[in-house]
């Protein structure tokens, strides 16, 4: 296999790797992986983290380095860098049609801040309604808050701005 | 923090300085972090990355014990920001002292510790709780917002990802303090408690970094941050109904290593695996 090839298979495996909160999208959709290179047979790997504090970070690094073995690239360095810092800009349009699949709203693109007092409700992705209301700020994942429509009445997350 | 694994090594070697013997001898920390000895980025460094984890366990200790589901992932995950943080700035004082972020978070005594008080104050009720997240946040997102723009690569990188998470923390806060300020009798009553009880330990948050540090724009001025603190802070308490309290005496001493009592305790708590177990691995 030629270098431009090998590099082509690398990255191939490398974006493949599926989230492991949210494994309906790979690192790949969710704008995290930044760079894949190879020198010589030694590839490296730039993924960026969600947040800071994400548990995910150390197992998507983890899952990267296997998923790259398997594909003939043994002992790929995998690199957490945080510049440029990730948003949720970042995500593939791939992405947001997989997240609202699998019903949690994608965020909005360039929302920047909400400020202290906003209110920004994101559009059902059963129903499409546009009347929804927060339940939590929080959930069960760093990225994702708890909402409900209040048109169909179910409840789904939402990915954050961020 | 991270794999323990990375601080095995170092605390094995820390424990053979220390002359061995038996369990009573820990590990020490490298000089580079005990007190007087720090130079003024470790010093900048590690005051914000004890903020964050000092505050980051507070919050932690509300799993199990929050008044409602959805507080619980909050707090939770408030918590992990923090902890994320921490664990990015002490990997960037590391680099410049030789030590693992987990040695710098567990083998140092209260003294060596260098958050603000204010973050060690034990938890109290939830408007207490959620009172310090306001205060706190309130300083913390103009900070990483000007730390943004730092000449230094590794803080402005660290600040672009604290700033996001931290507007999101202050928003919670707000809506919270908000909520109680204007809610019952009694939930107002805690919260202007809670406001009251903090006051004196929110003028620490200012104290100066090093001026050099300042002048080469590396680190953002603490004290230019007051206008924007008291700007989000009086306009949360007066949606809250709640009053903004007289400036007095203010606390300070943890920025220098003088702590208060609940410290240690924290710290007992925090430490005990790495202190019974040195080098320990899982």
């Amino acid at each position: 296999m030629t270098g431009p090839d090998r590099l082509e298979r690398a990255r191939a495996a490398a974006a493949g790797v599926p989230d492991p909160e949210i494994p309906a999208l790979t690192i790949a959709d969710l704008g995290m992986l930044l760079d894949v290179a190879l020198t010589g047979d030694a590839v490296d790997v730039a993924i960026m983290p969600s947040y800071l504090g994400c548990p995910a970070t150390l197992p998507i690094a983890q899952d990267v380095a296997a998923a790259l073995a398997a594909a003939g690239f043994p002992g790929a360095r995998v690199r957490t860098v945080l510049t440029p810092a990730w948003s949720s800009d970042r995500i593939t349009e791939e992405g947001r049609r997989k997240l609202a699949e699998c019903g949690i709203a994608p965020p909005e693109r360039g929302a920047g801040r909400l400020g202290m007092f906003g209110v920004r409700q994101p559009a059902c992705p059963r129903c499409g309604s546009a009347v929804t209301e927060q339940i939590a700020a929080f959930g069960a994942t760093p990225c994702k808050a708890l909402h409900r429509c209040l048109t169909c009445r179910e409840p789904f997350e939402a990915f954050k701005c961020h | 923090m991270g794999g323990m694994s990375r601080s095995a090594s170092a605390a094995r070697q820390g424990a053979g300085e220390a002359g061995v013997g038996g369990m009573l001898h820990l590990p020490l920390a490298p000089p580079a972090t005990r007190e007087g000895d720090a130079s003024g980025l470790v010093l900048a460094l590690l005051r914000r990355g004890d903020d964050a984890l000092i505050l980051g366990h507070r919050l932690s200790e509300w799993t199990g014990h929050a008044p409602l589901l959805e507080e619980e992932l909050a707090l939770a995950n408030i918590a992990l920001d923090f902890i994320g943080q921490a664990r990015a700035l002490y990997t960037e004082a590391g680099a410049l002292t030789g030590e693992t972020e987990d040695q710098i978070a567990y083998l140092r005594d209260a003294p060596q510790w260098r958050n603000a008080l204010i973050m060690e104050l034990p938890n109290g009720d939830f408007a207490f709780t959620m009172a310090r997240l306001l205060l706190v946040s309130a300083f913390a997102l103009p900070f990483w917002r000007a730390a943004c723009g730092s000449s230094h690569p590794g803080i402005a990188a660290i600040a672009a990802k604290a700033e996001k998470e931290v507007d999101y923390h202050l928003r919670h806060a707000a809506e919270w303090l908000i909520r109680l300020g204007d809610g019952t009798a009694e939930s107002h009553r805690r919260a202007q408690d809670a406001v009251d009880a903090l006051w004196p330990y929110t003028g620490e948050l200012f104290s100066p970094d090093d001026r050099a540090l300042v002048e080469a724009g590396i680190v953002p001025d603490p004290d230019g941050l007051r206008a924007a603190w008291a700007a989000t802070v009086d306009a949360t308490l007066v949606r809250a109904t709640l009053v903004r309290p007289e400036d007095g005496w203010m606390q300070s001493g943890g920025r220098s290593g003088r702590h208060t009592e609940h410290l240690g305790h924290l710290l007992a708590e925090l430490q005990f695996v790495q202190r019974a177990y040195p080098g320990s691995t899982w």
